[in-house]
């Protein structure tokens, strides 16, 4: 095969391949070959052959000229991320010999990875329905009657917001001449229509629901699969389309705050990762809102969003992991029956501190690095009110997924579960996956410098890294954060004030930080946990009466059907006709 | 290509004749099939007659391409006395659809016939389909308009036979196919109605005879060439099954004999939709003063109307062909948006996804025929878990009903990317709204099918659903491997609907960069 070919070729498609191929291959060593081998043979592509900000793959539909292969310093890292999920998650899922998973993972991976890197908007909305159709088999494995119905509604949205883009595409069309991607404003003829479906893969505060209605009722390998592309891809189309774009600060600012309240309430404890997942794409959000390109400190915040997608895609798989295997091995993702389990997982336990440890921030760990470009570019562009969210926001992160996930699976009160650590593949998918957090996070060992140098400002991360990474007040200020946090933790669970089913730490976090902070949180959980089930009733009783004018109209024995006789029809031709000649003879006046 | 088209052209004998033996071949072997020792006899011969009717139907589109118009004088009789059957690059598509249709649900007939029609019955049956054949393929030829009122005639009427012989099978079709008689009578009055004031005001009946006199005369501001207008729209939509008098047409699809239901779902709207189109813009001109506003606030509103109404109507049906039904009637709605733009880009695409359609619910309603092959199954229930047992028909349903949702690389996908196109040129935003509404309904009433057949467990005691045999899967599969074909490379149809537009309109389109 000559290199030009292999030039043309989006690495997405080989995945997709591998994915189908995975099904036809029933020995589980052969397919785990193909299974791992095909993600692998994409990130080669990439590396290899790829050339930045070149169209690759050319053709023409209709006319439409359709972009398959493009990559540039933004979606570089977004697709490296995608690929090395995608080997991560192969080896993860190795053990369940299931060639519908696996295939489904990996096709799901390949469109999230093809559309990355695709140039042109048709392109992207093509791999944005295979990501929906392909991944909704996760949900659907698990058997259970609320995972099909979850998965259902999950389809059901995907696909709308499939539908949006494409007719924000063809307004796109109108408006351009073209579907090449490039950055556009709200202003724009239909840009809502492609802002609204993006935000709704994004998980949007109102458009989220699927999320944490579907996640958490995924197979143990099927959440690690989900929680790595969907909504990284949207991050990636906003700051691909929308950088910069004022509303989405705000946006994503609410993103970060709302899951906190509901995460630390949350038993479920794959629910509480949902929900911290929401609250990190939030970061995300709010980052691309304030890359106002044309300043440095917009670069800072692309560049955060950029290697903040990076982190989180690791650590946010692997705190998936260690609950899988929990769930694995016990049967059970719950607080109130887990506990104890570092006894017989002990591995399992450390990278799930090491997870928490980088979703949290904490200084030598993957989510410091990508966390506090953002952090700055809010301080130095002026957004006290979104920098003070934030903050509140990390405080949260480090409550419900630094300190409540590991707490109460593997340590806290003893539950008398000795279940056997986890298989060996799964431990190498978490190992590796916890080695890449360390290993970005950690000065001196050239983690950090090769990150920041594929972001898309490499050389304003580079000086950022020289200059303020490591700074003291930075480390310290974050420190505090931390510590302060964990030590609130520590003395409440010494005077017993830390029920695993009530939220406490967060609000006394809050309280150390800034005293009002208490009253508001604490009357807005109180609104929240009951206004939650309250507003879930007024929801389906306001659909159910619509879906009873529907039905009353439209079904078989519905008004609509009534008509179906001669009599009838006979009427409505005079009526029409009467309406075309009233219509042609009025216009010919 | 050359030794393709070698094969494809007819003999020069029969090429010059092409128009005529159309018609004629299906006509006469169709009343020769009456006298068919057995029903499995009278199968190979309409196979036959189709596949000769597709050949003709290939060779003369061909022919069309090369030379632009093919006009044949039917007894040599020069028009516009004599009855002329005028093929122009609008006419050559539908010829082709409704001829390889013809022959796809001709294959797939055996085993259904044999099941549902009874044994006396069925070289009979042959013949009313080969009859209906004929009718419509005069429908699409002809370039006269009283001929085309005839052809008309002879493909309804044997269409209301066709239809009351599911009677076997399901009594309701009596009634259904009454429904249809008395609705698609009035149709063909007002149709003929119609042409008779219009003879008034031209004194003629040759179609571009009348489009000539008009435009030089300038009539248009007649009365009688508005009322005519009025009662040919009327009559040809209903015959078109355009909203709201549609209602003929559910029932009569959900209880005819299956083959029947494949064979006019695909071809008999198709015809009427054509001669829709060929009265609306080669006829009639589009620059015709009334001719917008009928097309703005009364086409335009019914098909959007049709596309909400009866995808909804659809989402609600426990009948899986009743669903199918009104899914068609939407998707007519879909063909009369692209007419109401009154463009060239929205004939093109209402053109364009006229072929597709006959494509996707011709194989939509063959893998339905199929399952009900071996059990009685008619609800979406009944499906549960069929999949398993029929994995090659299902996957055929799924595959065209991904078209039909208008997943891409689907042909399906392609055609309302069109629409929308020809739509958002008009600035008809709200047009644009509509098709995503109907098309994210479409998800649903056809992903019911799908998950029943597919993801649902199969209740005790249900009918046993078998894999369908060779004949069925055949023409299924070439059906729904055509929707992925033209969805990665939709030049042939598209190409085809182009043409169409560029010949009645006589403007040259550069609306898509042409095809490839």
């Amino acid at each position: 095969m000559s290199m030009e070919l292999l030039q043309e070729l989006n690495p997405g498609f080989v995945m997709i391949l591998a994915g189908f191929l995975s099904f036809l291959i029933r020995p589980a060593i052969l397919r785990a070959f193909v299974t791992i081998g095909g993600p692998l043979l994409a990130l080669i592509l990439l590396r290899l052959y790829s050339d930045f900000s070149v169209d690759h793959g050319v053709i023409s539909l209709m006319g439409i000229e359709m972009v398959t292969y493009r990559v540039d310093s933004l979606s570089f890292i977004f697709v490296l991320a995608f690929g090395i999920a995608a080997v991560l998650n192969s080896i993860y899922s190795l053990h369940i010999d299931d060639p519908l998973q696996e295939g489904c993972g990996l096709i799901y991976a390949g469109a999230a990875v093809a559309a990355a890197a695709a140039g042109d908007l048709l392109t992207i909305f093509i791999f944005w329905e295979l990501t929906a159709i392909s991944s909704v088999f996760l949900i659907w494995r698990s058997g259970t009657k609320a995972a099909y119905k979850a998965g259902m509604r999950y389809l059901a949205i995907q696909i709308l917001s499939g539908v949006l883009l494409l007719f924000g595409a063809t307004f796109y069309l109108q408006n351009h001449g073209d579907l090449h991607v490039r950055a556009i404003s709200l202003q724009e003829n239909g840009a809502w229509l492609i802002f609204i479906a993006l935000g709704i893969k994004a998980a949007f505060p109102f458009l989220h629901n699927w999320l944490q209605d579907s996640y958490p009722k995924a197979t143990p390998t099927g959440a690690v699969v989900l929680s790595a592309f969907t909504t990284k891809l949207a991050v990636y189309a906003f700051a691909r389309l929308f950088p910069g774009e004022d509303i989405l600060i705000y946006i994503g600012a609410a993103m970060t705050i709302f899951p906190v309240f509901f995460a630390v309430i949350e038993n479920d404890l794959r629910k509480v990762l949902a929900y911290s997942l929401n609250n990190q794409v939030g970061f995300m959000i709010c980052a691309i809102g304030m890359a106002d390109l044309s300043t440095e400190y917009g670069r800072y915040a692309l560049n955060g969003a950029a290697a903040h997608a990076f982190a989180h895609i690791m650590y946010k798989g692997l705190l998936f992991m260690t609950m899988g295997a929990v769930l694995y091995r016990t049967g059970t993702a719950k607080a109130s029956e887990l506990g104890g389990l570092y006894r017989t997982m002990p591995l399992t336990a450390l990278f799930c501190l090491i997870g928490g440890a980088s979703i949290s921030a904490f200084p030598l760990f993957s989510g410091f690095i990508a966390k506090s470009m953002t952090m700055s570019a809010a301080a130095h562009e002026g957004y006290i009110i979104v920098w003070c969210m934030l903050l509140f926001a990390s405080a949260g992160v480090l409550e419900h997924s630094g300190i409540k996930i590991p707490y109460f699976a593997f340590f806290s009160h003893d539950s008398g579960k000795r279940p056997k650590e986890a298989p060996f593949n799964m431990l190498l998918a978490m190992g590796c996956a916890a080695f890449i957090c360390v290993a970005v996070g950690v000065p001196g060992l050239g983690g950090t410098r090769w990150l920041y140098s594929l972001l898309p400002y490499a050389e304003s991360a580079q000086e950022y890294l020289d200059h303020s990474l490591w700074t003291t007040d930075h480390v310290i200020t974050q420190l505090q954060l931390l510590v302060l946090a964990i030590f609130a933790f520590i003395l409440l669970k010494r005077i017993g004030l830390y029920p695993p089913e009530k939220p406490g730490t967060i609000l006394d976090v809050d309280w150390i930080y800034r005293k009002p902070g208490f009253g508001i949180a604490s009357w807005a959980n109180n609104v929240w946990a009951r206004m939650g089930p309250a507003l879930g009733e007024g929801m389906s009783s306001l659909f159910g009466v619509f879906q009873r004018r529907l039905t009353f109209a439209f079904s078989p024995e519905g008004q609509m059907s009534r008509g179906a006789l001669a009599g009838v029809s006979a009427i409505w031709t005079a009526i029409i006709l009467g309406l075309v000649l009233i219509v042609s003879i009025l216009s010919a006046i | 290509m050359t030794m393709l088209a070698d094969l494809v052209i007819a003999p020069t004998v029969l090429a010059m004749h092409a128009p005529v033996l159309l018609v004629i071949a299906p006509l006469l072997v169709g009343a020769a099939t009456v006298l068919a020792p057995s029903g499995r006899f009278a199968w190979y011969m309409a196979v036959a007659t189709s596949a000769f009717c597709l050949w003709m139907g290939i060779s003369l589109a061909m022919e069309v391409s090369q030379n632009g118009v093919v006009s044949y004088h039917m007894g040599g009789w020069a028009p516009p006395r004599g009855i002329e059957f005028r093929i122009d690059a609008l006419n050559s598509l539908a010829v082709v659809i409704i001829s390889f249709m013809g022959l796809m649900s001709a294959i797939y007939a055996q085993p259904a016939v044999e099941r549902e029609i009874r044994i006396e019955k069925r070289p009979m049956f042959y013949t009313a389909y080969q009859t209906c054949l004929a009718g419509l393929l005069g429908i699409v030829l002809t370039g006269d308009a009283f001929n085309l009122f005839v052809f008309l005639e002879i493909s309804s009427i044997a269409t209301y036979v066709l239809v009351a012989l599911g009677a076997g099978r399901d009594r309701r079709a009596l009634t259904a196919s009454f429904n249809y008689l008395i609705l698609g009578t009035i149709g063909a009055t007002f149709f003929v109605i119609g042409v008779g004031f219009l003879y008034a005001a031209t004194g003629t009946l040759n179609m571009a005879d009348m489009a000539r006199i008009m435009e030089a005369d300038s009539l248009h501001h007649s009365r009688v060439v508005q009322a005519g207008f009025g009662f040919i729209v009327v009559g040809l939509g209903l015959k078109a099954a355009m909203f709201p008098l549609h209602q003929w047409l559910p029932p009569a699809y959900a209880h005819a004999p299956s083959f029947v239901t494949v064979f006019l779902s695909s071809t008999a709207t198709k015809a009427a939709f054509y001669a829709l189109a060929r009265f609306m813009f080669s006829v009639f001109d589009p620059t015709f003063s009334f001719l917008e506003p009928v097309f703005l606030y009364v086409l335009a509103p019914l098909a959007a109307i049709a596309m909400l109404a009866c995808s909804f109507q659809a989402v609600f049906q426990t009948d899986v062909r009743r669903i199918l039904a009104y899914s068609s009637v939407a998707q007519v709605g879909y063909m009369l948006l692209g007419l109401a733009t009154g463009t060239a880009a929205g004939l093109t695409a209402g053109m364009f996804h006229m072929a597709n359609h006959a494509l996707m619910k011709g194989a939509l309603f063959m893998a339905v025929g199929a399952a009900a092959l071996n059990a009685s199954v008619w609800k979406v229930s009944h499906f549960n878990g069929a999949a398993a047992r029929a994995p090659l028909t299902f996957t055929g349903l799924a595959v065209a009903g991904f078209s039909l949702m208008g997943v891409p690389l689907t042909a399906g996908f392609l055609s309302k990317w069109k629409l929308l196109e020809a739509t958002l040129a008009e600035g008809w935003w709200w047009a644009a709204v509509v098709i995503g509404i109907s098309s994210f309904l479409a998800l649903f009433y056809v992903g019911r099918i799908m998950q029943a057949a597919f993801f649902a467990k199969a209740e005790e005691g249900a009918p046993e659903i078998k894999e369908a045999p060779f004949v069925v899967l055949l023409p299924l599969w070439l059906l729904a491997g055509l929707n992925i074909v033209f969805g990665l490379n939709p030049s042939l149809p598209l190409g085809m609907a182009e043409a169409g537009a560029r010949a009645v309109l006589g403007v040259d389109l550069n609306i898509s960069g042409g095809a490839q």
